[in-house]
Parts: C-alpha cells; structure tokens; sequence
C-alpha cells in the first residue's frame, strides 16, 4: 500500500532560501540544496521548490540549484513559480526535477497542461492551485498571481479540467489557512481529493503533527506540504512520521 | 567500473548518472556500440511511451545488442519503462513487441478495483516491496530493513513467472512486480536513483555484482 507522503516547500528567491533561519546546525541555511540534503536525510519523501525570484537572473540562478539539488537527493522533487512555456519545463526538467508545477500560467492558458502532459507524460505536470472560500458563491474560488487576483473557476471544476488536460497531480493550498497554523483545510481537501482522480497534495495550515494526522485520517488526501513549521523547527519531519507511524497510518 | 547508460534519447539520465557516480562508478551515456562494448555493466533508463522507446531502440540497434547480452556474462539493469522494454510485449498504445528477456506482458492498471472503486493512476509515490526470494547479489538484506521505493508507472508487468520476481509490492489489490531478475538481467519498476537510502541500497548491491562478474568472467 502506498504510503502518505510528507513534503517540505522551499521558497527561494534569487538563488536563497527565503525562510530557514533557524537552521544553525547548517553550514548554510540559506542555501537551498543545503536545505534540502537535510530534509532528505530527516526522511521527507519528496521536496517542493518554489521559485519567487522576480529577476531574470534569478530565475536562471534557479535552474543550478535544480542541477545542484538532482546531484544530490535521493528523493524526487517538483518545482515551480514562474514556469511559463514548455521550454521553462524542459529546463526545469533537463536540469534534473523530476515534476514541474505550473499554477497562474495555467489558468491564463490551460492548454500548457495539455502541452506538457503530452511531452513530458502527466507524471511530471504538477498544477498548483491557490483557493479561498467565497461566502458569496458558496464555494472555493481559485485564485492567481500569488493570491492576488480572483478567477472565475471554482477549486473542484478547476481541479477537474487540470487533470482531464492531463495534470498528473494537484498541489491544493488553502488560503484561508496559509499561515494560520491551525491545521489543513479538510472541507476544500475533501471536496477536490473527492472530484478528480489524480494524487492531491494538501497544503496551507499546518501547524504541528497532529494537524497532518487530522488531514491524513478526515480525508484520502496522498500527501501533505508544509513550509514554515519545518522551517523555523517547530516539529520535523521526523517528528511528523513518527507520530503518524505511531497512530497507525503509513508513513515511510 | 565502466557502467553504460544506453541513450536512446528518452527521459533524463542527470539522476541516475548522478546515482551511480556517488556510488563510484565510471559512467558512460552513449549509444555508440563500440563504446557499450568496453563497458563492465549497462543500464537501461527510461521515462515515456513504450512504442516510442522501442523503436528508437531498433533504430540504433540497440535492441539485438540488448538481446545478445544474454550470451554474455555482463549485468543489465532496467529501470521503470527500461525494465517494461525487457518483457514480451506491451498494450501501451497498441501491441508493441518488447525485448523479449523476461516472461511476461506490460500493461495498464486495471481502472477499477475488487469493490469497483476508481483507482488512482499512476501509481506514484513510496511503497515498500516484499521479497519473496533473494538473487546472489542482493545476499545480506536485513528482513528489519524498510524495503520502501519510489514509483512512478501507469503500466506494469503481469502474467509474470514466479521465479523471475525477486519482489513486490501491491496496489489497490493488484500485485506490481517490482524487483525482477534472470541470469545477468534485473529491472526495477521503480526509480532506485529516487529512493532514498533503500535506493541506494540496492544499486550499491547491483554495481557490486557488476565488478565481482567483471573481476570472475
């Protein structure tokens, strides 16, 4: 049986860890392969780099650290932020990433998921999406460009038409919960874990173990992200494992 | 230790090359049969369709030079579509002819299970094999260790014969062969440059077979 996975994120901006202070026990923290190396080891099972870089130099900056990264893991990782064109994948890709995920240049052209499932195979086309609850249409609505503009998709019918265009999985973020650390966002987990039939990732509040419990038990969500809490070691995820592991659900 | 990744222009090689130079070996991309010819070892690497990979296969030659490695004592090991090509044939996309090393055919999971759920293709993500028998190299492996791999496949191999599983692993009620071997060929199903120290585990043990066959022709 296939084991939930645990996914630490790393935000990297011209070449730099955003987060990642606290880790004094690194000769670098804000190097993001270094970073990484010690999230392999701690036995994530996969690793999410968000590039924010604004530059141009920055996001060629990004394309060594995926280099440097695929020299030195031994678990697969994804990134994404900015990628745009199936070239961007390529490279991305070339430079040793085992997924790409694309999020705001998808909804403005949804045939990149097309394009890319096609080229690279649905295994490697990751579609990010950003939702929040609308109290007006009942619903979660997607949103774009870092949260900053409201799209006329629903999470569910958005999910859905990613993954008929081929995404080979969702990376689904809560905005209402991002940052709050109160836990994952169950309701809107459910309902996109329930709507397509691809691996969902569950991601945005999570604030200690028992929170990925929570999500791992109160949905069939495959895997959980979290940023900040391993960042700023809060838990690990080790300590994540092995409480998961001691409450009966299989981790790694 | 020469190992060659044969190039057949399908999926990336920066892992697995990566992969086996931390284990110290000498590594070699090419498609050139002069060049395979020197090497100690050969790896068949492999992301995309069957059909596609099988003809480029043949278009370099590399199909028959795959085949005769059988009358030669040099290890070849298969990775995910790389073990896939070594079987009969497969329904990826049609009825495409394989290598022919292994008994067995390639194809898609099956969409629904035993309780007429959805099953979620691919099968992606860590899932620990159970042995059911050990090959010569591979002698040693700790029943306490976790066995956990990454996989990444739509497709798989069935109608397979018993003593050619080394291991597996199960998903959503169908048996995923994921460790196979026959004299100097073995294929994973699953990615071992992508998982972890169980990963690594095993290719350090394939590579050491690779040098005792190289060392006792």
């Amino acid at each position: 049986m296939l084991t939930k996975r645990i996914i630490p994120c790393l935000d990297v901006k011209e070449g730099r860890v955003v987060k990642g202070v606290q880790f004094v026990s690194l000769r670098d923290a804000g190097d993001p392969v270094e970073l990484a190396k010690f999230y392999d080891e701690q036995g994530a099972d996969e690793l999410v780099f968000l590039d924010i870089s604004a530059s141009h130099e920055g996001k060629e900056t990004m394309v060594d650290v995926v280099r440097q990264s695929a020299a030195e893991l031994a678990i697969p990782f994804t990134v994404g932020g900015g990628i745009r064109t199936i070239e961007d994948m390529k490279n991305m890709l070339r430079a040793g990433a085992d997924k790409v995920s694309v999020n705001t240049s998808a909804i403005e052209r949804p045939e990149l998921i097309a394009e890319g499932a096609a080229f690279f195979g649905s295994q490697c086309i990751v579609v990010a999406i950003d939702a929040k609850w609308s109290e007006v249409d009942d619903t979660w609505m997607v949103y774009t460009h870092g949260g900053r503009r409201v799209t006329q998709w629903t999470a569910v019918k958005w999910a859905q038409e990613a993954t008929r265009l081929g995404a080979g999985e969702i990376l689904l973020t809560s905005m209402n919960q991002d940052g709050e650390k109160s836990g994952f966002d169950i309701a809107l987990t459910k309902a996109v874990r329930d709507a397509v039939n691809v691996p969902v990732i569950a991601s945005g509040g999570a604030g200690n173990a028992q929170h990925f419990y929570d999500v791992f038990t109160q949905t069939d969500v495959d895997a959980a992200l979290a940023a900040s809490i391993f960042h700023y070691k809060e838990t690990s995820v080790k300590e994540v494992k092995s409480v998961l592991r001691e409450k009966g659900v299989s981790v790694r | 230790m020469k190992i060659g990744v044969i190039d057949y222009g399908m999926g990336n090689l920066y892992s697995v090359e990566q992969a086996l130079l931390r284990l110290e070996c000498e590594v070699f991309i090419t498609s050139d049969i002069n060049m395979l010819n020197q090497m100690d070892g050969y790896l068949l690497p492999g992301v995309g369709a069957f059909p596609d990979a099988m003809r480029r296969l043949s278009e370099l030659c590399l199909d028959d030079y795959i085949k005769q490695l059988a009358t030669t004592n040099k290890p070849l090991l298969g990775i995910c579509l790389g073990m896939q090509l070594l079987y009969e044939d497969s329904k990826e996309n049609g009825l495409t002819k394989g290598l022919g090393i292994f008994t067995g055919n390639i194809q898609k999971f099956d969409e629904l299970d035993s309780q007429q759920n959805r099953v979620r293709i691919p099968h992606m993500g860590w899932n620990p094999l159970s042995f059911t028998h050990q090959p010569e190299w591979l002698d040693g492996l700790d029943k306490e260790d976790s066995t956990h791999v990454y996989f990444v496949h739509s497709y798989l191999a069935q109608n397979t014969r018993q003593h050619e599983v080394v291991a597996s692993s199960t998903y959503a009620g169908q048996f995923v062969p994921g460790l196979v071997q026959k004299d100097n060929f073995t294929g994973m199903q699953f990615h071992p440059e992508k998982s972890g120290p169980f990963g690594k585990y095993l290719l350090a043990k394939w590579v050491k077979q690779v040098k005792g066959r190289r060392d006792q022709p």
